[in-house]
């Protein structure tokens, strides 16, 4: 069910902009914005990843052309800078919806090395992911490895 | 509770000869072991089943072929804080050590001068490995790099710096039947073995009793994770609805079904269960489907959010 509910607010990609609008709405802190956009620029990367994987691992059919456009997407979202989307006191110990853990704050340096991390992944990606299907799974590994390092260290242990 | 309480008393009551008799380590003996050759390569892909680099890398070192298992790494429990330790193949490690003596380590939870390991080291798990597996996942670390990295002291209090103690807590919760039982399918009982024995998932996903016991009664069903705020989940049917393509395919790339991608200590999992064959795989998601749906136990007060 909580995936249906994910994929329906994939369906509105206006994640970014609706829900910094509601948040204003609602009279929220910045705070309260800069975690809701993180976790909508997140749903971005698996509106694309669902796109790429599906087809890596066999669940839909390889398509050339839809696979450049999400390896696209998935390089342009990579390459934004969220500098300003991780300002302090937006950790899981500081507010209720936040998975991203202290250590995000006490390793920056380390935190920025992951994303770059990704966006050499899904630069390959980009690369291979129009060429055939065997370039496509190829390259998939590394991009999930990037996103798994950050989240190994950094977000929170989830509750199914 | 009536069995905490009797546990506590075991504890307090050591010094008494019959516990000290009753809490004496059980090795197997060394002649039985010695008849088992290990082979390094079938032990690359057990050594990555069984997740041993996870916890004896050093702390934040990089995934490598040839990993170098110096220890160091520290995990803080209710109990006290273990620090991992040196298992590479050098005199700091397990160099001087006779094969029959390591696996006792793995098999019984025993080391070489007799003594207890605290069970974070997973040898409940363990003990129900195929002696010839974990004979090839020796000669497998043999092959690795050695460190002489001198491996550090846990930081325990009393009463749980008493090392005699895990004697009575073998007694107590030791388990070398498998938790899932009845008739399982070839398939099944691949995955059980992979998940019950080497995999050892139930160290993470299953909750503890008061003194650090499995509750087997609630097998899988998801804990709080000792890293941190939130819970390792729910594998249980009643918490994982994923087909079991959806789990093989979790296992081997790390993302969900959503296209979310796991993290925590779960990106170490996948980086070891991306070594094991798909069969192996699929076999893991059979079991997974065939243990009792069990609903997570509602976190204690004061646990913050789930």
């Amino acid at each position: 069910m909580h995936r249906y509910i994910k994929l329906a607010a994939l369906v509105g990609v206006a994640a970014f902009s609706a829900g910094a609008l509601a948040a204003q709405e609602e009279d929220e802190s910045p705070q309260d914005i800069a975690v809701e956009i993180r976790q909508g620029h997140m749903l971005n990367y698996a509106a694309n990843l669902m796109v790429v994987g599906g087809m890596a691992q066999g669940q839909r059919d390889y398509d050339a052309a839809a696979a450049q456009v999400a390896a696209d997407n998935l390089f342009h979202l990579a390459s934004i800078n969220q500098a300003h989307y991780w300002p302090e006191g937006t950790s899981n110990a500081d507010m209720e919806d936040s998975k991203a853990l202290p250590a995000i704050w006490e390793n920056m340096d380390d935190f920025n090395a992951k994303q770059a991390n990704l966006l050499q992944a899904v630069t390959a990606l980009q690369g291979a992911a129009g060429t055939d299907l065997a370039a496509l799974q190829g390259a998939m590994g590394a991009v999930g490895q990037a996103c798994g390092a950050c989240h190994q260290n950094y977000r929170e242990s989830e509750e199914q | 509770m009536r069995r905490a309480l009797t546990a506590l008393g075991v504890l307090v009551l050591a010094g008494a000869g019959a516990a000290w008799w009753l809490t004496a380590p059980d090795p197997i003996p060394e002649e039985q072991l010695a008849r088992y050759q290990g082979d390094a390569t079938r032990g690359q892909t057990l050594f990555a089943a069984g997740g041993c680099a996870s916890c004896h890398v050093a702390p934040d070192a990089p995934a490598t072929e040839s990993p170098v298992l110096s220890g160091g790494q520290r995990f803080v429990t209710q109990f006290g804080t273990f620090v991992a330790p040196n298992i590479s193949p050098s005199p700091q490690g397990i160099g001087d050590w006779s094969d029959p003596q390591v696996m006792n380590a793995v098999l019984r939870g025993v080391s070489p001068e007799g003594q207890h390991y605290y069970p974070a080291f997973p040898w409940n798990a363990y003990n129900k490995a195929d002696p010839q597996d974990v004979a090839d996942i020796v000669a497998y670390i043999r092959t690795l790099p050695p460190s002489d990295t001198e491996s550090q002291p846990h930081e325990l209090p009393f009463p749980f710096s008493i090392r005699r103690a895990v004697g009575g807590w073998k007694l107590l919760f030791m388990n070398t039947d498998w938790v899932l039982q009845g008739d399982l399918t070839p398939e099944q009982e691949r995955g059980r073995y992979l998940v019950e024995a080497l995999a050892h998932c139930g160290e993470c996903h299953t909750p503890r009793n008061a003194l650090g016991g499995l509750r087997t009664d609630a097998w899988l069903s998801g804990a709080p994770d000792p890293a941190g705020k939130g819970r390792n989940p729910n594998i249980t049917p009643a918490g994982l609805d994923w087909s079991e393509q959806e789990i093989a395919a979790m296992l081997q790339s790390g993302f969900t079904p959503d296209y979310d991608v796991v993290g925590g200590e779960m990106a170490e999992v996948v980086a070891n269960t991306a070594q094991l064959s798909n069969e192996d795989r699929l076999a893991i998601a059979a079991y997974l489907k065939a243990v009792p749906a069990i609903e997570s136990a509602a976190p204690p007060a004061g646990e913050g959010q789930p």
